[in-house]
């Protein structure tokens, strides 16, 4: 046994709402719960070392400052970054927009964009929007029907594409893709490489020194973190010669009637009062991750996630989206002749707390052939196995009477 | 309770009534709930000021369905001014539900928008 199955009750004991009575939380992909001392480090700062960061020269406001830059040197170090190039946005979302609007005035009319079937809408809508502004062209890589990336098809549009942006897991197919060897594909090409690591850097092990990438972007809330905070990485020498989009005050040094001088990197990106706070927070979350271990999560989610296709992926009049093996710890599946939104309110009778819909990626469900989308059990390293039993035995339920 | 065990859910939902495209119609209406994608569309014959033939076709959980359904069998020969004043709540009284959160009372909400705005735009071609 790991030492997540030795310490799991623990572990569980760490995060108050699990305590709720039969209460079966299995959307952790659209949201992580969070540990007691994420939430303790949020209301200690606010009550003991709030002012504003980078700003009064009094002792809380430097002391918080500390603490902020801080958080940037902890965040990075988990993904194995420098400080400089971590800049804090409030989600994976704005992150995407944001280095969408940084490559901009990279781009030129006709410029190809490549980005895949698999994406969520975040990592497809910004980029048709610049598209659109930019008179460039947005190209998607097909997927198999197992929801793997259709390589040959991958080779032909990274040709001569300008910008290659693609997940690391998908968020409905579980998905994960080999990103080192397919960024590295991208980048001989000449493109700029984004990766969407939402659902990565909270169940394994990112590096991005040995990632050719440009931009690793992720959220704060699904990795224990609060709401309000994500990270855009970029490469150092990128983040430095690319003009801001968006401006204001904390991300300038000078200003003068007649002109202005941007601050350093990270902080140029960030105009505006940032979330320090959240900062602070997704920093203490990622402490309590190496607490645990990123490698002890990944080994355990394995394992719930191959339990999860043996018990639920089997029930008769069940399809599930995505390849049979080397998943995320996730299954998101329709039941014949029941709509999706019934599966999850008969769950949710239940206690068991799912996602239905399209998961934010219609175009990837419909590819798949679930008209209707589908429901989602997603896990996370506080999870159990007999929650997974739970799960099956509703279903069943569920099943029998329809 | 979940709407699983109301019996009157579960037949229109199994069973719906008046499903399907009027082979003729004077005014047809669709829409959709863009959370979940729920989706209905009517179509009514008016003889009169009375609904003479109604049909709804769509998608969606068992509660948005069983409501379409139940909602053309209630207002079915009805004139267009009864017609207009059914409401969500007619149709949860209907199919014997007290409460509903506030994301599932849409599924209900669907249909009776959709009928509505069938008819008032049947209404604003007749006045022009």
């Amino acid at each position: 046994m790991g030492y997540i199955e030795k310490n799991i009750k623990d572990i569980r004991e760490d995060f108050p709402i699990l305590s709720r009575p039969g209460f079966i939380y299995l959307d952790s992909a659209a949201t992580s719960q969070k540990p007691f001392v994420v939430l303790e480090k949020m209301d200690w700062v606010y009550k003991n070392l709030n002012a504003n960061v980078h700003r009064g020269i009094y002792k809380i406001a430097e002391d918080i400052t500390e603490e902020y830059e801080r958080s940037r040197k902890e965040i990075s170090g988990f993904i194995n970054a420098s400080e400089s190039e971590i800049v804090f946005t409030r989600n994976t979302t704005e992150s995407i927009n944001l280095a969408a609007y940084m490559l901009l005035q990279k781009l030129k009319r006709g410029d190809r964009i490549v980005t895949t079937l698999l994406e969520h809408h975040s990592n497809f809508l910004p980029w048709k929007k610049i598209a659109k502004i930019a008179g460039l062209n947005l190209e998607l890589v097909k997927v198999t029907s197992e929801a793997l990336i259709d390589e040959e098809d991958f080779e032909k549009k990274i040709e001569n594409a300008k910008v290659v942006a693609f997940t690391h897991v998908s968020n409905v197919a579980g998905t994960i893709v080999d990103v080192k060897r397919l960024a590295r594909k991208a980048k001989e090409r000449g493109a700029f490489v984004l990766i969407d690591g939402a659902q990565a850097t909270p169940h394994m092990k990112v590096d991005v020194s040995n990632l050719a990438v440009d931009f690793y972007v992720f959220s704060g809330h699904k990795m224990l973190g609060p709401t309000g905070i994500g990270v855009l990485y970029g490469k150092k020498d990128l983040l430095e010669e690319l003009e801001p989009p968006f401006t204001g005050g904390e991300m300038v040094k000078e200003v003068h009637k007649d002109g202005q001088s941007w601050n350093d990197v990270p902080w140029k990106f960030e105009p505006g009062t940032p979330n320090y706070v959240g900062s602070i927070g997704l920093a203490e979350a990622v402490r309590y991750i190496k607490k645990i271990g990123i490698d002890q999560i990944e080994t355990y989610e394995k394992k719930l996630s191959e339990y999860l296709l043996e018990n639920v992926g089997n029930i008769k009049g069940l399809r599930y989206a995505g390849p049979k093996n080397n998943r995320a710890a996730l299954l998101a599946f329709e039941i014949k002749g029941v709509h999706p939104h019934d599966v999850a309110a008969y769950l949710d009778m239940k206690g068991i707390a799912v996602r239905s819909g399209w998961h934010c990626a219609q175009p990837l469900q419909e590819e798949l052939g679930f008209s209707n989308g589908t429901t989602r059990a997603s896990l996370y390293f506080y999870n159990t196995f007999s929650e997974i039993d739970k799960l099956r035995t509703a279903l069943e339920e569920l099943v029998n009477i329809v | 309770m979940s709407y699983f065990f109301y019996e009157n859910v579960m037949d229109h939902y199994k069973n719906p009534r008046n499903k399907g495209k009027p082979d003729s119609y004077d005014t047809e209406y669709g829409d959709s709930n863009p959370t979940c994608g729920d989706n209905v569309k009517i179509y009514i014959k008016i003889e009169a000021n009375r609904i003479k033939k109604i049909g709804f076709e769509g998608n969606g959980c068992a509660l948005s369905m069983a409501s379409a359904s139940l909602m053309t069998e209630m207002v079915d020969g009805e004139s267009l001014d009864n017609a207009l004043k059914i409401s969500e709540k007619d149709l949860m009284n209907e199919l014997g539900i007290k409460e509903l959160g506030p994301n599932r009372i849409k599924c209900v909400a669907l249909p009776v928008k959709v009928l509505k705005m069938a008819i008032i735009s049947y209404i604003s071609k007749q006045n022009s």
